[in-house]
Protein backbone atom coordinates (compact mmCIF):
# COMPACT_ATOMS: atom_id res chain seq x y z
CA UNK A 1 0.00 0.00 0.00
CA UNK A 2 1.21 3.50 -0.82
CA UNK A 3 1.67 6.18 1.83
CA UNK A 4 -0.28 9.43 1.70
CA UNK A 5 2.64 11.28 0.15
CA UNK A 6 2.93 8.82 -2.72
CA UNK A 7 -0.69 8.61 -3.76
CA UNK A 8 -1.79 10.70 -6.72
CA UNK A 9 -3.31 14.03 -5.61
CA UNK A 10 -7.10 13.97 -5.57
CA UNK A 11 -7.30 10.20 -6.09
CA UNK A 12 -6.52 10.76 -9.75
CA UNK A 13 -5.94 7.73 -11.93
CA UNK A 14 -3.30 8.59 -14.53
CA UNK A 15 -2.66 5.16 -15.93
CA UNK A 16 -5.34 3.80 -18.28
CA UNK A 17 -6.59 0.30 -17.64
CA UNK A 18 -4.87 -0.09 -14.31
CA UNK A 19 -8.01 -1.46 -12.68
CA UNK A 20 -6.57 -4.85 -13.68
CA UNK A 21 -4.17 -4.33 -10.79
CA UNK A 22 -7.04 -4.13 -8.38
CA UNK A 23 -7.39 -7.66 -7.09
CA UNK A 24 -11.13 -7.84 -6.58
CA UNK A 25 -10.77 -11.59 -6.12
CA UNK A 26 -9.96 -10.92 -2.47
CA UNK A 27 -13.63 -10.20 -1.84
CA UNK A 28 -14.70 -13.69 -2.91
CA UNK A 29 -16.60 -15.99 -0.54
CA UNK A 30 -17.56 -18.56 -3.20
CA UNK A 31 -15.28 -19.90 -5.87
CA UNK A 32 -16.29 -21.20 -9.31
CA UNK A 33 -14.47 -24.43 -10.02
CA UNK A 34 -14.05 -25.24 -13.66
CA UNK A 35 -14.12 -28.76 -15.07
CA UNK A 36 -12.60 -28.78 -18.54
CA UNK A 37 -13.90 -32.25 -19.37
CA UNK A 38 -17.55 -31.18 -19.20
CA UNK A 39 -17.15 -27.88 -21.02
CA UNK A 40 -18.58 -27.46 -24.55
CA UNK A 41 -16.96 -24.03 -25.09
CA UNK A 42 -20.26 -22.29 -25.74
CA UNK A 43 -18.77 -19.12 -24.18
CA UNK A 44 -21.93 -18.31 -22.25
CA UNK A 45 -19.94 -17.97 -19.04
CA UNK A 46 -17.47 -15.67 -20.80
CA UNK A 47 -20.29 -13.43 -22.01
CA UNK A 48 -21.97 -13.25 -18.63
CA UNK A 49 -19.04 -12.87 -16.27
CA UNK A 50 -19.25 -9.27 -14.99
CA UNK A 51 -15.55 -9.28 -14.08
CA UNK A 52 -14.11 -10.70 -17.32
CA UNK A 53 -12.65 -13.50 -15.27
CA UNK A 54 -13.22 -16.42 -17.63
CA UNK A 55 -9.90 -17.13 -19.30
CA UNK A 56 -10.19 -18.14 -22.93
CA UNK A 57 -7.38 -19.35 -25.16
CA UNK A 58 -7.78 -20.44 -28.77
CA UNK A 59 -11.56 -20.35 -28.51
CA UNK A 60 -11.51 -22.66 -25.50
CA UNK A 61 -12.23 -21.89 -21.85
CA UNK A 62 -9.08 -22.76 -19.94
CA UNK A 63 -9.76 -21.50 -16.45
CA UNK A 64 -10.78 -18.73 -14.13
CA UNK A 65 -8.88 -15.60 -13.18
CA UNK A 66 -9.13 -15.88 -9.40
CA UNK A 67 -7.37 -12.56 -8.91
CA UNK A 68 -10.47 -10.80 -10.19
CA UNK A 69 -13.36 -13.28 -9.92
CA UNK A 70 -15.65 -12.01 -7.14
CA UNK A 71 -17.48 -15.30 -6.88
CA UNK A 72 -20.90 -14.01 -7.91
CA UNK A 73 -21.87 -17.40 -9.33
CA UNK A 74 -23.39 -16.04 -12.55
CA UNK A 75 -21.13 -18.24 -14.71
CA UNK A 76 -22.20 -21.42 -12.96
CA UNK A 77 -25.85 -20.34 -13.04
CA UNK A 78 -25.79 -19.63 -16.78
CA UNK A 79 -23.62 -22.55 -17.90
CA UNK A 80 -25.83 -24.99 -19.86
CA UNK A 81 -23.64 -27.84 -18.68
CA UNK A 82 -24.08 -26.99 -15.02
CA UNK A 83 -27.84 -27.62 -14.74
CA UNK A 84 -29.12 -30.59 -12.79
CA UNK A 85 -27.83 -32.27 -9.63
CA UNK A 86 -25.04 -34.45 -10.94
CA UNK A 87 -21.90 -32.59 -9.92
CA UNK A 88 -19.65 -34.83 -11.97
CA UNK A 89 -21.33 -33.62 -15.19
CA UNK A 90 -21.08 -29.88 -14.45
CA UNK A 91 -18.58 -27.59 -16.14
CA UNK A 92 -18.74 -24.92 -13.43
CA UNK A 93 -19.48 -25.55 -9.74
CA UNK A 94 -19.57 -22.97 -6.96
CA UNK A 95 -17.72 -24.06 -3.80
CA UNK A 96 -17.15 -22.16 -0.57
CA UNK A 97 -13.85 -20.31 -0.62
CA UNK A 98 -12.67 -21.62 2.75
CA UNK A 99 -12.15 -25.05 1.23
CA UNK A 100 -9.26 -23.55 -0.74
CA UNK A 101 -7.63 -21.26 1.77
CA UNK A 102 -4.76 -22.80 3.61
CA UNK A 103 -4.99 -20.54 6.62
CA UNK A 104 -8.61 -21.58 7.33
CA UNK B 1 -9.78 37.24 -26.57
CA UNK B 2 -11.71 39.29 -24.07
CA UNK B 3 -12.25 42.97 -24.77
CA UNK B 4 -10.34 45.48 -22.69
CA UNK B 5 -12.69 47.86 -20.91
CA UNK B 6 -10.78 49.29 -18.01
CA UNK B 7 -7.50 50.72 -19.14
CA UNK B 8 -6.92 53.16 -16.33
CA UNK B 9 -7.24 52.57 -12.65
CA UNK B 10 -10.37 54.21 -11.36
CA UNK B 11 -12.63 54.45 -8.40
CA UNK B 12 -16.24 53.68 -9.21
CA UNK B 13 -19.47 53.64 -7.20
CA UNK B 14 -20.13 49.91 -7.13
CA UNK B 15 -22.08 47.46 -5.03
CA UNK B 16 -20.40 44.27 -3.86
CA UNK B 17 -22.23 42.33 -6.56
CA UNK B 18 -21.07 44.72 -9.26
CA UNK B 19 -17.52 44.59 -7.99
CA UNK B 20 -17.58 40.78 -7.92
CA UNK B 21 -19.01 40.62 -11.44
CA UNK B 22 -16.31 43.03 -12.60
CA UNK B 23 -13.65 40.81 -11.04
CA UNK B 24 -15.11 37.83 -12.86
CA UNK B 25 -15.12 39.78 -16.12
CA UNK B 26 -11.47 40.66 -15.71
CA UNK B 27 -10.55 37.11 -14.71
CA UNK B 28 -12.48 35.93 -17.78
CA UNK B 29 -13.01 32.33 -16.62
CA UNK B 30 -13.54 29.58 -19.17
CA UNK B 31 -16.74 28.42 -17.51
CA UNK B 32 -19.23 30.04 -15.15
CA UNK B 33 -22.26 28.04 -14.08
CA UNK B 34 -24.87 29.81 -12.02
CA UNK B 35 -28.33 29.65 -10.60
CA UNK B 36 -30.03 32.79 -9.30
CA UNK B 37 -30.53 33.23 -5.58
CA UNK B 38 -31.00 36.37 -3.53
CA UNK B 39 -28.79 38.29 -2.79
CA UNK B 40 -26.41 36.85 -5.39
CA UNK B 41 -28.74 37.03 -8.42
CA UNK B 42 -27.69 40.55 -9.32
CA UNK B 43 -24.05 39.51 -9.60
CA UNK B 44 -24.85 36.90 -12.23
CA UNK B 45 -27.17 39.36 -14.00
CA UNK B 46 -24.21 41.66 -14.46
CA UNK B 47 -22.04 38.80 -15.54
CA UNK B 48 -24.65 37.47 -17.97
CA UNK B 49 -24.62 40.95 -19.54
CA UNK B 50 -20.88 40.71 -20.02
CA UNK B 51 -21.32 37.33 -21.68
CA UNK B 52 -24.16 38.52 -23.92
CA UNK B 53 -22.15 41.57 -24.97
CA UNK B 54 -19.13 39.51 -25.83
CA UNK B 55 -16.92 41.07 -23.18
CA UNK B 56 -15.77 37.69 -21.90
CA UNK B 57 -15.00 34.38 -23.58
CA UNK B 58 -16.76 32.52 -20.82
CA UNK B 59 -19.06 29.59 -21.46
CA UNK B 60 -21.98 30.62 -19.27
CA UNK B 61 -24.08 27.67 -18.15
CA UNK B 62 -27.50 28.40 -16.74
CA UNK B 63 -28.44 25.41 -14.65
CA UNK B 64 -31.54 24.36 -12.75
CA UNK B 65 -30.12 24.31 -9.24
CA UNK B 66 -27.03 25.12 -7.23
CA UNK B 67 -26.27 21.43 -6.96
CA UNK B 68 -26.02 21.41 -10.74
CA UNK B 69 -24.13 24.70 -10.84
CA UNK B 70 -21.30 23.33 -8.76
CA UNK B 71 -21.49 19.97 -10.52
CA UNK B 72 -20.97 21.74 -13.83
CA UNK B 73 -18.08 23.67 -12.33
CA UNK B 74 -16.51 20.44 -11.06
CA UNK B 75 -16.85 18.84 -14.47
CA UNK B 76 -15.42 21.88 -16.21
CA UNK B 77 -12.54 22.20 -13.76
CA UNK B 78 -11.68 18.52 -14.16
CA UNK B 79 -11.74 19.00 -17.92
CA UNK B 80 -9.11 21.69 -17.50
CA UNK B 81 -11.18 24.87 -17.49
CA UNK B 82 -10.92 27.79 -15.11
CA UNK B 83 -14.38 27.49 -13.62
CA UNK B 84 -16.35 29.63 -11.20
CA UNK B 85 -19.80 30.03 -9.75
CA UNK B 86 -21.64 32.28 -7.34
CA UNK B 87 -24.24 31.55 -4.73
CA UNK B 88 -25.75 32.53 -1.39
CA UNK B 89 -27.24 30.96 1.75
CA UNK B 90 -29.48 28.00 0.88
CA UNK B 91 -27.78 27.82 -2.52
CA UNK B 92 -24.51 27.00 -0.82
CA UNK B 93 -26.35 24.50 1.34
CA UNK B 94 -27.66 22.80 -1.80
CA UNK B 95 -24.08 22.64 -3.09
CA UNK B 96 -22.99 20.90 0.08
CA UNK B 97 -22.47 17.46 -1.39
CA UNK B 98 -20.52 18.81 -4.35
CA UNK B 99 -18.39 21.06 -2.13
CA UNK B 100 -16.68 17.95 -0.83
CA UNK B 101 -16.41 16.53 -4.33
CA UNK B 102 -14.63 19.63 -5.61
CA UNK B 103 -12.16 19.74 -2.73
CA UNK B 104 -11.66 15.97 -2.63
CA UNK B 105 -10.90 15.96 -6.35
CA UNK B 106 -8.55 18.86 -5.66
CA UNK B 107 -10.08 21.10 -8.29
CA UNK B 108 -9.26 24.80 -8.32
CA UNK B 109 -12.81 26.21 -8.50
CA UNK B 110 -13.93 29.52 -7.04
CA UNK B 111 -17.28 30.48 -5.53
CA UNK B 112 -18.23 34.13 -5.12
CA UNK B 113 -20.38 33.71 -2.05
CA UNK B 114 -22.89 36.23 -0.80
CA UNK B 115 -23.37 35.27 2.81
CA UNK B 116 -27.00 34.77 3.68
CA UNK B 117 -29.01 33.24 6.51
CA UNK B 118 -30.42 29.73 6.32
CA UNK B 119 -34.02 28.80 6.86
CA UNK B 120 -36.15 28.44 8.85
CA UNK B 121 -37.70 31.03 9.19
CA UNK B 122 -36.96 32.06 5.63
CA UNK B 123 -34.57 34.97 5.61
CA UNK B 124 -32.61 36.44 2.74
CA UNK B 125 -30.25 38.72 4.63
CA UNK B 126 -26.62 38.76 5.66
CA UNK B 127 -25.47 36.04 8.03
CA UNK B 128 -22.52 33.66 8.13
CA UNK B 129 -24.47 30.46 8.84
CA UNK B 130 -24.16 29.29 5.24
CA UNK B 131 -20.39 29.61 5.19
CA UNK B 132 -19.99 28.11 8.63
CA UNK B 133 -22.10 25.15 7.59
CA UNK B 134 -19.70 24.58 4.70
CA UNK B 135 -16.69 25.07 6.92
CA UNK B 136 -15.49 21.46 7.01
CA UNK B 137 -15.87 20.67 3.32
CA UNK B 138 -12.23 21.31 2.52
CA UNK B 139 -12.62 24.71 0.88
CA UNK B 140 -10.38 27.66 1.50
CA UNK B 141 -12.58 30.40 2.92
CA UNK B 142 -11.79 34.09 2.52
CA UNK B 143 -14.08 36.70 4.03
CA UNK B 144 -14.39 40.25 2.72
CA UNK B 145 -14.99 43.41 4.69
CA UNK B 146 -16.33 45.47 1.79
CA UNK B 147 -16.94 45.47 -1.96
CA UNK B 148 -13.36 46.30 -2.85
CA UNK B 149 -12.08 43.44 -0.74
CA UNK B 150 -14.51 41.05 -2.37
CA UNK B 151 -13.14 42.18 -5.72
CA UNK B 152 -9.54 41.84 -4.54
CA UNK B 153 -10.11 38.52 -2.82
CA UNK B 154 -11.75 36.98 -5.87
CA UNK B 155 -8.78 37.89 -8.04
CA UNK B 156 -6.40 36.41 -5.48
CA UNK B 157 -8.62 33.35 -5.00
CA UNK B 158 -7.99 32.20 -8.56
CA UNK B 159 -4.27 32.26 -8.02
CA UNK B 160 -4.44 30.58 -4.63
CA UNK B 161 -6.72 27.79 -5.90
CA UNK B 162 -4.52 27.03 -8.89
CA UNK B 163 -1.22 27.00 -7.04
CA UNK B 164 0.48 23.65 -7.46
CA UNK B 165 0.99 23.34 -3.71
CA UNK B 166 -2.67 23.99 -3.00
CA UNK B 167 -5.05 22.77 -5.70
CA UNK B 168 -8.06 23.42 -3.55
CA UNK B 169 -11.26 25.33 -4.27
CA UNK B 170 -11.82 28.72 -2.68
CA UNK B 171 -14.98 30.49 -1.58
CA UNK B 172 -14.92 34.22 -1.05
CA UNK B 173 -17.68 35.53 1.19
CA UNK B 174 -19.26 38.95 1.49
CA UNK B 175 -22.22 39.87 3.68
CA UNK B 176 -25.54 39.72 1.88
CA UNK B 177 -27.08 43.12 1.10
CA UNK B 178 -24.77 44.92 3.53
CA UNK B 179 -21.97 44.53 1.01
CA UNK B 180 -23.65 42.90 -1.98
CA UNK B 181 -26.18 45.69 -2.51
CA UNK B 182 -24.63 48.77 -0.90
CA UNK B 183 -22.88 51.18 -3.21
CA UNK B 184 -19.39 52.20 -2.15
CA UNK B 185 -16.25 53.50 -3.72
CA UNK B 186 -14.41 50.59 -5.31
CA UNK B 187 -10.99 51.08 -6.80
CA UNK B 188 -10.71 48.91 -9.89
CA UNK B 189 -7.52 47.53 -11.29
CA UNK B 190 -6.80 47.70 -14.98
CA UNK B 191 -7.98 44.75 -17.06
CA UNK B 192 -4.43 44.13 -18.12
CA UNK B 193 -3.19 44.07 -14.54
CA UNK B 194 -5.73 41.47 -13.51
CA UNK B 195 -5.07 39.36 -16.58
CA UNK B 196 -1.40 39.38 -15.89
CA UNK B 197 -1.87 38.69 -12.21
CA UNK B 198 -4.09 35.65 -12.63
CA UNK B 199 -2.10 34.50 -15.63
CA UNK B 200 -2.78 31.39 -17.65
CA UNK B 201 -4.18 28.63 -15.57
CA UNK B 202 -2.28 25.40 -15.34
CA UNK B 203 -4.51 22.45 -14.89
CA UNK B 204 -3.00 19.27 -13.60
CA UNK B 205 -3.99 16.22 -15.61
CA UNK B 206 -7.00 17.75 -17.42
CA UNK B 207 -9.58 15.26 -18.62
CA UNK B 208 -9.49 16.76 -22.11
CA UNK B 209 -5.83 15.89 -22.53
CA UNK B 210 -6.54 12.85 -24.69
CA UNK B 211 -2.84 12.07 -25.03
CA UNK B 212 -2.73 11.34 -21.31
CA UNK B 213 -6.06 9.80 -20.36
CA UNK B 214 -7.00 10.08 -16.69
CA UNK B 215 -9.85 9.17 -14.41
CA UNK B 216 -11.10 11.90 -12.08
CA UNK B 217 -13.36 11.25 -9.11
CA UNK B 218 -12.39 7.65 -8.52
CA UNK B 219 -13.40 5.49 -5.59
CA UNK B 220 -11.14 4.98 -2.57
CA UNK B 221 -11.97 2.34 -0.03
CA UNK B 222 -10.89 2.19 3.59
CA UNK B 223 -7.44 1.16 2.43
CA UNK B 224 -6.63 4.62 1.08
CA UNK B 225 -9.45 7.12 1.77
CA UNK B 226 -7.72 8.38 4.89
CA UNK B 227 -4.49 8.99 2.99
CA UNK B 228 -6.34 11.23 0.54
CA UNK B 229 -7.84 13.19 3.41
CA UNK B 230 -4.36 13.60 4.86
CA UNK B 231 -3.27 15.05 1.52
CA UNK B 232 -6.06 17.60 1.81
CA UNK B 233 -4.87 18.63 5.25
CA UNK B 234 -1.41 19.13 3.80
CA UNK B 235 -2.83 21.24 0.99
CA UNK B 236 -4.57 23.45 3.55
CA UNK B 237 -1.33 23.92 5.42
CA UNK B 238 0.35 24.87 2.15
CA UNK B 239 -2.51 27.25 1.44
CA UNK B 240 -1.62 29.10 4.62
CA UNK B 241 1.71 30.04 3.03
CA UNK B 242 0.37 30.50 -0.48
CA UNK B 243 -2.40 32.90 0.60
CA UNK B 244 0.27 35.01 2.26
CA UNK B 245 2.50 34.93 -0.83
CA UNK B 246 -0.35 35.82 -3.17
CA UNK B 247 -1.36 38.63 -0.79
CA UNK B 248 2.17 40.01 -0.91
CA UNK B 249 2.26 39.79 -4.68
CA UNK B 250 -1.08 41.52 -4.86
CA UNK B 251 0.29 44.37 -2.78
CA UNK B 252 2.38 45.41 -5.77
CA UNK B 253 -0.87 46.10 -7.64
CA UNK B 254 -3.03 47.40 -4.88
CA UNK B 255 -0.53 49.12 -2.64
CA UNK B 256 -2.23 47.34 0.22
CA UNK B 257 -1.13 43.97 1.50
CA UNK B 258 -3.64 41.24 2.20
CA UNK B 259 -2.84 39.08 5.18
CA UNK B 260 -4.69 36.38 7.05
CA UNK B 261 -5.75 38.82 9.71
CA UNK B 262 -5.79 42.56 10.07
CA UNK B 263 -4.86 43.80 13.52
CA UNK B 264 -6.31 47.28 13.85
CA UNK B 265 -4.86 49.42 16.65
CA UNK B 266 -4.21 46.40 18.82
CA UNK B 267 -0.60 47.03 19.91
CA UNK B 268 -1.47 48.79 23.14
CA UNK B 269 -5.11 47.71 23.19
CA UNK B 270 -6.55 46.39 26.42
CA UNK B 271 -9.88 45.39 24.97
CA UNK B 272 -9.98 43.58 21.67
CA UNK B 273 -12.84 42.47 19.49
CA UNK B 274 -12.38 39.77 16.89
CA UNK B 275 -14.61 40.36 13.91
CA UNK B 276 -15.18 38.96 10.43
CA UNK B 277 -16.90 40.47 7.40
CA UNK B 278 -18.65 43.82 7.06
CA UNK B 279 -18.88 44.41 10.82
CA UNK B 280 -15.08 44.82 10.82
CA UNK B 281 -15.45 48.11 8.95
CA UNK B 282 -17.95 49.43 11.47
CA UNK B 283 -15.76 48.19 14.30
CA UNK B 284 -12.73 50.07 12.98
CA UNK B 285 -14.77 53.25 12.96
CA UNK B 286 -15.87 52.59 16.53
CA UNK B 287 -12.29 51.93 17.57
CA UNK B 288 -11.26 55.31 16.11
CA UNK B 289 -14.04 57.06 18.00
CA UNK B 290 -13.32 55.35 21.28
CA UNK B 291 -9.60 56.01 20.89
CA UNK B 292 -10.42 59.74 20.68
CA UNK B 293 -11.95 59.35 24.11
CA UNK B 294 -8.72 57.74 25.25
CA UNK B 295 -10.01 54.18 25.40
CA UNK B 296 -7.48 51.49 24.56
CA UNK B 297 -9.44 49.38 22.15
CA UNK B 298 -8.60 47.50 19.01
CA UNK B 299 -9.98 44.90 16.66
CA UNK B 300 -8.64 41.92 14.81
CA UNK B 301 -10.32 41.18 11.53
CA UNK B 302 -10.19 37.62 10.26
CA UNK B 303 -9.78 37.49 6.51
CA UNK B 304 -8.83 33.83 6.12
CA UNK B 305 -11.24 31.59 7.94
CA UNK B 306 -9.93 28.38 6.35
CA UNK B 307 -7.10 27.58 6.80
CA UNK B 308 -7.60 29.33 10.13
CA UNK B 309 -4.66 31.60 11.00
CA UNK B 310 -4.05 30.30 14.52
CA UNK B 311 -0.49 31.62 14.72
CA UNK B 312 -1.18 35.08 13.31
CA UNK B 313 -4.13 35.51 15.62
CA UNK B 314 -2.36 34.33 18.76
CA UNK B 315 0.69 36.45 17.89
CA UNK B 316 -1.41 39.56 17.50
CA UNK B 317 -3.18 38.98 20.80
CA UNK B 318 0.01 38.17 22.69
CA UNK B 319 1.63 41.31 21.25
CA UNK B 320 -1.20 43.49 22.60
CA UNK B 321 -2.00 44.46 26.19
CA UNK B 322 -5.27 42.60 26.08
CA UNK B 323 -7.09 42.21 29.37
CA UNK B 324 -10.05 40.57 27.73
CA UNK B 325 -11.29 39.63 24.27
CA UNK B 326 -14.67 39.58 22.64
CA UNK B 327 -15.41 37.34 19.68
CA UNK B 328 -18.21 38.42 17.37
CA UNK B 329 -20.01 35.65 15.56
CA UNK B 330 -22.57 36.20 12.83
CA UNK B 331 -23.62 32.55 13.11
CA UNK B 332 -24.90 30.28 15.84
CA UNK B 333 -23.45 27.00 17.00
CA UNK B 334 -26.52 25.73 18.78
CA UNK B 335 -25.52 23.82 21.84
CA UNK B 336 -21.92 24.86 21.48
CA UNK B 337 -20.38 27.22 24.02
CA UNK B 338 -20.56 30.19 21.67
CA UNK B 339 -20.19 30.78 17.92
CA UNK B 340 -17.81 29.04 15.49
CA UNK B 341 -15.28 31.89 15.42
CA UNK B 342 -15.22 31.90 19.22
CA UNK B 343 -14.12 28.30 19.26
CA UNK B 344 -11.29 28.96 16.81
CA UNK B 345 -10.03 31.88 18.89
CA UNK B 346 -10.04 29.78 22.05
CA UNK B 347 -8.13 27.03 20.25
CA UNK B 348 -5.57 29.52 18.94
CA UNK B 349 -4.85 30.75 22.46
CA UNK B 350 -5.11 27.48 24.33
CA UNK B 351 -2.64 25.75 22.06
CA UNK B 352 -0.20 28.56 22.82
CA UNK B 353 -0.79 28.21 26.57
CA UNK B 354 -2.30 31.66 26.75
CA UNK B 355 -5.30 32.44 28.82
CA UNK B 356 -7.47 35.49 28.37
CA UNK B 357 -10.99 36.11 29.55
CA UNK B 358 -13.08 35.74 26.39
CA UNK B 359 -16.65 36.81 25.82
CA UNK B 360 -18.79 35.30 23.08
CA UNK B 361 -20.95 37.75 21.20
CA UNK B 362 -23.52 36.75 18.64
CA UNK B 363 -24.83 39.50 16.44
CA UNK B 364 -26.45 40.35 13.14
CA UNK B 365 -28.22 37.05 12.50
CA UNK B 366 -30.52 37.22 9.49
CA UNK B 367 -29.27 40.72 8.65
CA UNK B 368 -30.04 42.22 12.08
CA UNK B 369 -28.45 45.64 12.27
CA UNK B 370 -24.99 45.89 13.75
CA UNK B 371 -24.24 49.59 14.06
CA UNK B 372 -21.68 51.57 16.04
CA UNK B 373 -23.79 51.40 19.21
CA UNK B 374 -23.81 47.62 19.09
CA UNK B 375 -20.05 47.47 18.68
CA UNK B 376 -19.70 49.80 21.68
CA UNK B 377 -22.07 47.51 23.55
CA UNK B 378 -19.75 44.63 22.63
CA UNK B 379 -16.75 46.50 24.01
CA UNK B 380 -18.73 47.09 27.23
CA UNK B 381 -19.16 43.34 27.59
CA UNK B 382 -15.41 42.84 27.05
CA UNK B 383 -14.63 45.47 29.68
CA UNK B 384 -16.95 43.75 32.15
CA UNK B 385 -15.23 40.47 31.43
CA UNK B 386 -11.85 42.13 32.00
CA UNK B 387 -13.07 43.53 35.32
CA UNK B 388 -13.97 40.03 36.43
CA UNK B 389 -17.69 40.64 36.33
CA UNK B 390 -20.03 37.80 35.53
CA UNK B 391 -20.72 37.68 31.79
CA UNK B 392 -22.82 34.95 30.18
CA UNK B 393 -21.05 32.61 27.70
CA UNK B 394 -22.96 34.24 24.89
CA UNK B 395 -24.27 37.76 24.70
CA UNK B 396 -26.71 38.40 21.88
CA UNK B 397 -26.15 41.94 20.65
CA UNK B 398 -29.16 44.02 19.65
CA UNK B 399 -31.63 41.39 20.79
CA UNK B 400 -35.18 42.29 21.71
CA UNK B 401 -35.80 41.11 25.22
S1 LIG C 1 -18.19 -16.36 -10.27
FE1 LIG C 1 -18.84 -14.46 -11.21
S2 LIG C 1 -16.99 -13.27 -11.30
FE2 LIG C 1 -16.35 -15.36 -10.95
S3 LIG C 1 -15.96 -16.16 -12.96
FE3 LIG C 1 -18.06 -16.67 -12.45
S4 LIG C 1 -19.26 -14.99 -13.32
FE4 LIG C 1 -17.14 -14.32 -13.27
S1 LIG D 1 -20.86 -21.79 -20.05
FE1 LIG D 1 -20.20 -23.78 -19.30
S2 LIG D 1 -20.05 -25.03 -21.09
FE2 LIG D 1 -20.17 -22.95 -21.84
S3 LIG D 1 -18.04 -22.36 -22.04
FE3 LIG D 1 -18.63 -21.78 -20.00
S4 LIG D 1 -18.08 -23.49 -18.71
FE4 LIG D 1 -18.03 -24.22 -20.82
Amino acid sequence: MKGWRDLEIGALITEPGNSAEYKTGEWRAWRPVFNRENCIDCMICWVFCPDSSIIVKDKKVVGIDYDHCKGCGICAHECPKSKGDDESKKALVMKPEYLFREED
Amino acid sequence: MAVTMIEERKVVPYSGNMAAAEALRQINPDVVAAYPITPQTEMMHFFADFVANGLVDTEFITVESEHSALSAVVGAAAAGARAMTATAGPGLALMWEILGVASGMRLPAVIALVNRALSSPINIHGDHSDMMGARDQGWIILVSENAEEEYDNLIQAVKIAEDERVRLPVMVGMDGFIISHSIEGVSLLKDEEVREFVGKQRMFHPLLDVEHPTTHGAIAMSDSYMEFKRQQREAMMNAYKVIREVGEEFAALRGKKYEHIEAYKTEDAEYILIVMGSAAGTAKYVVDRMRERGEKVGIIKIRTFRPFPYYDLADAIVASNAKAIGVMDRAETFGGYSGPLFEEVCTALYTRNKFYPIAGLIYGLGGRDCNINHIEEAFDVVKKKAAGEEVPPVTYLNLQV
